[in-house]
């Protein structure tokens, strides 16, 4: 085990089958949630450390989600605000599958644009568009660039 | 050039720049040479915003090829008012018309134009986006004056909003300009021109008083700081008369400053500079039939 794992488990429980996400940057355990589109409404049954030690991170988040393994789209956007991030599929308890997120060229139909005056906002029949930049990402129509806070422009529909 | 769609600056390269700028040259001696240079062209124009010069400039260039226009209208007689988004709007005249002129109030909108449609988009500016045919001329005014190699170019006014800035820094690039943006500090470029400037690797320099480069300067682009954009009238006062210029400010330019300015004008320019050598800005809006026409022909 790498990092402060064992201290990791010890907070969080096992789960049977579903997904492990580690090494999130503390404090975006929540946003994480909100990409999974994960409110608690669902009846999902999820567990979350949040701000624990990490000799990697200094602090991380943990989330684990029962019964849900995630969409090719879901870690493109997880990607961008844990660009760190391990997936652990769990299967029967055991880890079948440990991934890393890695971020995509280009990421579609999951952010919002925060410019009002874009075009991608003004109900026209097109999904948002943003490439990824090394330190943010910027609008495919009206070319905003933005660095801070990405995890805001979720786009919650 | 030979483009689909001319949506922003950035994707002319100094080759196709300068080809529609050598093309404007011929128009431009002899417009009438060329009268029949595309007689079953018809060009969508499709105004979401005023315009004057854009609009009457495109209008012109494609009669004097020839061709012939058609008109959306005013946004309040169109079906624009009734609800219809512009993806359906520019589908529709795309059926009508071999090519499209799009101005509109939102950014991006040129964009997502051309991805509806199968005839060639031109980007006649998109909010605070881009203005590129604009560039050309702005280039093709420069080049006349100045030429386009070795330019100072300063660059004053609303650089946040102004997307004839945007599009002329971009373009700039591929000349190798240096470029000098005055402005107050609320109206800095915004980051993603700046971003695009960085990776370029042009040579920029920001000030917030044109005395600091104004003895340097082989151009003077001036743009209207736009009242409208001011949240407080108060701080809008507080800028404004800083960034305007006169003859006996333009007293400690070179002989030969080129000044510059897309217009309309409000007073950023006072009148009396109209009778100065540097004074280009209706020279440059004069440009905008060939230029415009030199696009045209390398787009139907």
């Amino acid at each position: 085990m790498t990092d402060s794992d064992t201290d990791t488990e010890l907070r969080v429980s096992k789960i049977e089958n579903g997904t492990v996400i580690d090494h999130i940057p503390g404090g975006q355990a929540l946003n994480v949630l909100a990409i999974l589109d994960i409110d608690g409404s669902g009846g999902e049954e999820v567990s979350v450390g949040m701000n624990v030690p990490s000799n990697r991170l200094g602090r991380k988040d943990v989330v684990k989600v029962e019964d849900r393994e995630l969409s090719g789209a879901e870690v493109d956007v997880l990607s961008l605000i844990a660009p760190h991030a391990t997936i652990n599929i769990v299967r029967d308890y055991a880890v079948s599958e440990k991934l890393r997120v890695s971020r995509p060229e280009r990421v579609v139909g999951v952010l919002s644009c925060p410019n009002a005056n874009c075009i991608s906002t003004a109900g026209e029949p097109v999904d948002s568009t943003f490439d990824v930049l090394d330190d943010g990402v910027r609008c495919g129509y009206c070319d905003t660039i933005v660095r801070e806070d990405i995890a805001a422009l979720i786009d919650p529909a | 050039m030979r483009h689909d769609h001319l949506i922003g600056a950035k994707q002319l390269s100094r080759a196709d720049i300068e080809a529609v700028l050598d093309r404007a040259a011929d128009f431009d001696a002899d417009p009438a040479a060329f009268a029949d240079a595309h007689p079953d062209a018809l060009l969508g124009l499709c105004f979401f915003e005023p315009s004057t010069r854009t609009k009457m400039s495109f209008d012109t260039a494609i009669k004097r090829l020839g061709g012939d226009s058609v008109d959306m209208g005013p946004v309040e007689s169109s079906s624009v008012k009734k609800g219809e988004s512009l993806a359906d709007t520019m589908r529709v005249i795309a059926g009508y018309t071999d090519a499209i002129v799009l101005r509109h109030p939102s950014e991006g909108a040129a964009k997502l134009a051309a991805d509806f449609v199968d005839v060639p988009v031109i980007n006649a500016g998109d909010g605070a986006g881009q203005h590129p045919s604009q560039t050309l001329l702005d280039l093709y005014t420069m080049r006349e004056a100045s030429g386009l190699d070795d330019l100072t170019v300063g660059i004053m006014g609303d650089l946040k909003y102004g997307r004839t800035v945007h599009s002329l820094a971009e373009a700039l690039t591929t000349f190798d300009a240096r470029m000098h943006f005055v402005s107050p500090e609320s109206l800095r470029l915004p980051r993603n021109v700046r971003f695009d400037l960085h990776e370029s690797g042009a040579v920029v320099k920001e000030h917030t008083d044109l005395d600091a480069v104004l003895a340097d300067l082989d151009v003077l682009y001036v743009t209207r700081i736009q009242r409208e954009r001011f949240p407080d009238e108060n701080e809008y006062r507080a800028v404004a008369g800083e960034y305007r210029i006169d003859a006996e400010l333009l007293a400690d330019a070179r002989d030969d400053l080129t000044v510059m300015h897309p217009l309309p004008r409000v007073d950023e320019i006072a009148p009396d500079v109209d009778r100065t050598d540097h004074a280009h800005y209706f020279e440059q809006a004069h440009n905008g039939v060939p230029v415009r026409m030199a696009l045209l022909d390398s787009m139907l």
